[in-house]
């Protein structure tokens, strides 16, 4: 008993001597965040970080409440809570630790391979209803989604859908695996993942942001040289006066080795 | 000494019946409090707010207006009642469209620069509309508040558009999640109420010992497996079966759900109707056998009716289980929230759409009293059938057996 005791206290004087951080924010960048605060755990004995999900949304709100050290982001801070942010004084300060891409996935049987934003547009919308009316079968369009409190949700609809609300015929499914099930065994199917999703069962189409002059096909390659419209930067917020108590694990992530695991995880190194 | 033991006894039985009532009926208080907040609130994200060119002449806009406004939809402002003048957009992140990065810099700590930027932008432009902050407003000569109708309970529950998260405005329409609930629980039980009463009174009645021995652990284990399970099950083998019987071109369905909902409400049936029907005292289905009643006729004319309310509590446990179930209608159903016309379209319930974006509302914003409202509505549901099964069932018994 009082060896339980005596190992308890020793670990909390541990505890609160180490350095020990939190991290909060994007469904997204969850994974990838975990496995480089494991990794550099290993390598750093002493210091102690907590990762958490919950959304981008409530990592930047938890930043600005100063609950959070660092707010994990799959979108940029909006400029009201940039404000809220900065009203205690100290500046946020933004870091790019990685670019994801979205793909946009159909049926492997589906003839359509192209799709300009315009033609995404409509039928995320609702006004596209056919496939034949963008150069595929007479075959109806069965739209896939994810739920409204993901990340990939928000940045679709700015990106692609330049801030249209989504049509509610929408099927919309609370995981990525999901919507890639969905439309591996749906004829009609249409859905948006993260590129590391792609699986042989569907089909990525090339998308074209310059009004149909260039497709380009969703690939590694192809988001890294920028040539591939859908990519998003993946960020981490920090307010400016915990710089140094955040700066060693971030200087990790942007290192050779953190951007290693950033690859492994399926998401786009950022040089 | 026994006295008091047993005035113990009798305190304690007391005492954790009080508390458990009490405990519902908080439940239903905080259930009920939290939904009414919805109520009167303007459907604007707190803090912000729409405001347009000073010389604009339209006043109010309706939700709808609005949400088509901003999805590009409404083009002109004469077409809601102002001038013929086209109409152009604008949220807080354009500013950096009409100005360069050296013209804001420093913007997100000067409160004034920032105010009077977007003033600039809204005097200039007398088309705007401007989804802002409402901490600019009051400084701002040149701009106008848009007055928008406040959520009530019309456009509640007769809104067809569920759009929580829609910036500017929200839109609650609980209609296509209200029918979706209704017609996928009711087909459920539909499906489940016959197989599961059959299922109940051949295991009661007519099978040999050794034959319920083995079905009785087996339909509880089904009781048992997770939801999440149920799920994944549909998922992967009913959702194709029912596309493919079909010829649909989706096969999530709300027949899908009806059928998941219905294998899982029947263990819950079977055991409690094959319970209260084992419950039948002897003496009386001797005296009808004696009478020389046939088997069949001793179960339809006695064994039945005399089980009737344990049938009846089997019931609304069922339909209990096929209104409130989450998960596997999360994955089966395809979740539009579109009115259904056809049970063979997508459709969203209630408990889905509370469990999916539970999550993400923050507490005590709209969305949250939003999702709360929904709570009460399916709290209400419940009990209008707990009510009416039970009225039927007391009619029934009186009828039947005296």
């Amino acid at each position: 008993m009082k060896k339980i005791i005596i190992s308890i206290i020793a670990l909390v004087v541990l505890l609160s001597t180490t350095q020990a951080q939190k991290i909060k924010g994007s469904d997204t960048v969850l994974p990838l965040a975990q496995k480089e605060a494991e990794l550099f755990m290993m390598k750093n004995k002493s210091a102690r970080i907590t990762v958490t999900g919950g959304g981008s949304g409530v990592g930047i709100s938890s930043l600005i409440d100063n609950t959070t050290d660092i707010a994990m982001s799959s979108r940029k801070m909006k400029l009201s809570e940039k404000m809220k942010a900065n009203a205690s004084g100290s500046t946020a300060q933004e870091i790019v630790i990685a670019l994801d891409a979205l793909a946009v996935i159909v049926h492997p049987a589906n003839k359509v391979s192209k799709l300009t934003r315009e033609q995404l547009e409509g039928i995320y919308t609702g006004k596209i209803k056919n496939w034949n009316e963008v150069g595929g079968d007479n075959m109806t369009i069965v739209v896939y989604g994810r739920e409204s409190s993901s990340g990939t949700y928000d940045f679709f609809k700015e990106h692609v859908l330049d801030n249209k609300n989504y049509a509610a015929s929408i099927l919309s499914m609370p995981a990525t695996g999901a919507i890639v099930q969905s439309v591996s065994q749906t004829k009609g199917a249409i859905g948006y993942v993260g590129l590391a999703y792609i699986e042989k069962n569907v089909k990525a189409v090339s998308v074209s942001f310059d009004l149909g002059k260039t497709f380009v096909k969703p690939s590694f390659a192809n988001a890294k040289n920028k040539t591939y419209p859908i990519v998003r930067p993946l960020f981490f917020y920090h307010m400016s006066t915990t710089a140094n108590l955040v700066k060693p694990f971030i200087n990790f992530v942007l290192s050779k080795e953190g951007q290693a695991i950033v690859l492994a995880e399926g998401y786009i190194t950022i040089k | 000494m026994k006295k008091i033991f047993e005035k113990v006894i009798e305190g304690i039985l007391m005492l954790s019946g009080t508390v458990t009532t009490l405990t519902v009926l908080l439940i239903i208080f905080f259930l009920f409090k939290e939904g009414i907040g919805l109520f009167g609130k303007s459907p604007t994200e707190e803090g912000f707010t729409v405001a347009v060119n000073r010389e604009n002449p339209v006043n109010e806009l309706s939700t709808d207006q609005i949400k088509n406004i901003f999805d590009q939809n409404i083009h002109n402002w004469n077409e809601v009642g102002g001038n013929n003048d086209s109409i152009i957009l604008f949220r807080m992140d354009d500013l950096f469209n009409y100005y360069t990065e050296e013209e804001l810099a420093g913007i997100d700590t000067n409160m004034n620069l920032l105010t009077s930027k977007i003033d600039e932008v809204i005097d200039k432009n007398k088309g705007i509309i401007a989804f802002i902050s409402s901490k600019e407003i009051p400084q701002n000569p040149n701009s106008k508040l848009i007055h928008i109708k406040a959520i009530g309970l019309g456009s509640f529950f007769g809104g067809k558009e569920w759009f929580p998260t829609a910036q500017p405005v929200a839109q609650f329409g609980v209609y296509p999640l209200l029918m979706g609930t209704l017609w996928v629980s009711l087909l459920a039980i539909l499906i489940a109420l016959p197989f599961g009463l059959a299922t109940a009174v051949y295991m009661a009645e007519i099978a040999s010992p050794g034959v319920r021995s083995v079905l009785k652990p087996v339909i509880e284990l089904l009781a048992g497996i997770p939801s999440v399970v149920y799920g994944f099950f549909g998922l992967i083998v009913v959702v194709p079966l029912v596309q493919q019987i079909f010829a649909l071109p989706v096969g999530e369905t709300g027949l899908t759900g009806s059928i998941i909902l219905a294998i899982m409400a029947l263990p819950t049936i079977i055991t409690v109707a094959e319970d209260a029907i084992r419950g039948t005292p002897r003496s009386v289905k001797e005296a009808s056998l004696a009478l020389g009643a046939s088997q069949w006729q001793t179960i339809y004319r006695i064994t039945i009716p005399y089980a009737s309310s344990g049938i009846t509590a089997a019931v609304i446990l069922g339909i209990g289980r096929a209104i409130g179930e989450t998960m596997a209608v999360l994955m089966v159903t395809g979740n539009a929230a579109v009115v259904p016309h056809s049970i063979l379209e997508p459709m969203r319930t209630i408990p889905a759409t509370i469990a999916a974006e539970l999550g993400e509302a923050a507490k005590g914003s709209l969305h949250y009293d939003a999702l709360f409202a929904l709570g009460c509505i399916l709290f209400i549901i419940t009990m209008i059938v707990n009510l009416t099964v039970q009225m039927i069932s007391g009619k029934r018994t009186r009828n039947k057996l005296r």
